[in-house]
């Protein structure tokens, strides 16, 4: 069970959240490219390590939530307000 | 190039009634391991990574169909021990795509004859696998999935509320959340001996002349321009022609170590295993008002699982409120399983596909071929699997019944969507 702690309802199961994939995955400007938006839609980095994902804190407040997760251990790093772009360490920013 | 010297190998010989009775009558002193562990040599025609239910598949039918048998499997730790040891061992070919109904079918008439051919027991079970429907809309969709079927040639039949009860008496029809109002039933679908797969086609590999690796990681990919020629491993380099990945839950993993990007999210899937009762279930159950699959061992234990547990993950083992969501299912779809004891619980890591379906493809990378992306199906396309990358290696262009597994097929907007979710493989 991972305890996720929502910057504005506190710590919670993670059973109140909805996973919603990626955070790192940023939307190419208009005029890029066809590839660039495949990129986008489809291909992910998914790493065996640190992770940027989207979670919904779906029977909390309901806000879209930035977590940084380890996709071994799940150790949670950090929860952030999705408009903040996570600091990471050098070992995390690989 | 000179041709390569395989090394004539020791054979385990035919199993066979006769054989176990000799056997019996000589104190058992005649048998010889069912496969040759090999130290891996500097260089093959064909180098495949991941010793699992694929990648050993793909070595025996290069072996024995296409006639490449200068082939390494290279395999991380031992072999059998990742998802071709860890999942629920159905097979069935009740599809929906156009595109997967051929593809499983065809994996599911090369099980029908898989014992023969591979002189092993792999306790090939065609008990029957029974979808079941809970709504209306359901019904329909189920019946269309039947109808498809039967166009392409696969048997599938409908069953009414009685038929679905006289096969398994163990089913709460009328159950307070979502009562069963019938059930589809593919009855040449069933089960298989997990293990013995991994070993049936160890053994038939190595017979013919494969050299099966064991501990031996890759690390790294030997490259030449835009060409893959061999890999680096914690055994030392290995130069071969072509690549082939078949680590199926890692596949991104070790993508990114050939600087390749994939339509791939990896989740854990997690079984279960019951104390052992006695007979109760000779189907594999499925239940249509969440996700839920059981069917019975031979010695007796239930083997259940569900949905993936929902976010990315590479570890091994599962987390509580997805153990939790299946155990409701259970109780409500069969109320007599309530106090049987869950003996064991375990993960596995699956590739997940942006459109749940798999890929066998070459890749931007000259020499470098792709097997994965099974998702959690992966189990029944072995033979197929193993068939069709084979097919691929060997010939250079992809079989017909594969052909639409590309890599490429996410780019063009040809993509294989069996369930209608989106690029979104945590729903899937």
């Amino acid at each position: 069970m991972l305890r996720i702690a929502c910057p504005w309802c506190g710590e919670r199961d993670e059973v109140e959240f909805r996973y919603r994939g990626d955070a790192s995955q940023a939307r190419p400007t208009a005029d890029a490219p066809l590839e660039a938006f495949t990129s986008f839609i489809y291909e992910r980095r998914n790493p065996r390590g640190w992770h940027i994902e989207w979670w919904l804190h779906v029977a909390g407040c309901r806000r879209l939530l930035k977590v940084v997760r380890h996709t071994l251990t799940h150790e949670i790093h950090a929860v952030l307000p999705p408009q903040e772009q996570p600091s990471l360490p050098q070992e995390l920013a690989r | 190039m000179s041709p390569p010297t395989t090394p004539p190998r020791a054979s385990s010989g035919r199993y066979s009634l006769w054989r176990l009775l000799r056997e019996g009558l000589r104190a058992q002193r005649g048998w010889s391991p069912a496969w040759a562990k090999a130290a891996p040599r500097p260089r093959y025609r064909v180098v495949i990574v991941g010793g699992g239910g694929h990648g050993l598949a793909t070595a025996y039918y290069l072996a024995t169909q296409f006639g490449i048998s200068d082939v390494a499997v290279l395999e991380r730790g031992p072999i059998g021990l990742g998802n071709v040891g860890r999942n629920t061992t159905i097979i069935r070919s009740n599809y929906f795509q156009p595109q997967n109904i051929p593809f499983y079918e065809f994996s599911l008439k090369l099980w029908e004859g898989l014992e023969q051919r591979l002189n092993f027991n792999a306790m090939v079970s065609q008990r029957g696998a029974l979808n079941l429907f809970h709504t209306e809309a359901q019904r329909d969709l189920f019946t269309r999935r039947a109808n498809l079927m039967r166009l392409l040639g696969v048997d599938a039949e409908p069953l009414t509320r009685a038929e679905v009860k006289a096969l398994v008496p163990l089913v709460d029809l009328d159950n307070g959340r979502y009562p069963v109002l019938g059930g589809f039933l593919q009855r040449r679908g069933g089960t298989v001996r997990h293990d013995a797969v991994a070993w049936g086609f160890a053994r038939g590999a190595s017979e013919a002349g494969v050299d099966i690796v064991e501990h031996c990681e890759v690390t790294g990919f030997k490259r030449d321009g835009e060409r893959v020629i061999g890999v680096a491993t914690t055994r030392g380099s290995i130069a071969a022609d072509t690549v082939c990945l078949a680590v199926a839950g890692h596949s991104s993993h070790l993508a990114a170590m050939a600087g390749l990007r994939l339509p791939i999210e990896t989740h854990v899937l997690q079984a279960f295993v019951s104390e052992g009762v006695k007979p109760v279930l000779d189907v594999v159950l499925t239940y249509g008002a969440g996700h839920f699959y059981v069917s019975q061992s031979d010695k007796g234990g239930l083997v259940f699982g569900g949905h993936i547990d929902g976010y990315n993950t590479y570890g091994q083992r599962g987390t509580l409120p997805m153990v939790e969501e299946v155990a409701a299912a259970a109780v409500t779809l069969l109320p007599g399983v309530a106090r049987l004891k869950v003996l064991r619980q375990w993960g596995g890591v699956m590739d997940m596909t942006m459109d749940g379906s798999p890929i066998i493809s070459s890749t931007p990378l000259d020499g470098l071929v792709l097997n994965g992306g099974w998702c959690y199906g992966g189990f029944k396309a072995i033979p197929a699997g193993g068939m069709t990358t084979a097919h691929l290696i060997a010939r250079g262009t992809p079989h017909p019944l594969a052909a639409h597994f590309t890599l490429g097929r996410f780019a063009a907007g040809r993509t294989i969507d069996e369930r209608g979710l989106g690029p979104f493989p945590y729903l899937h």
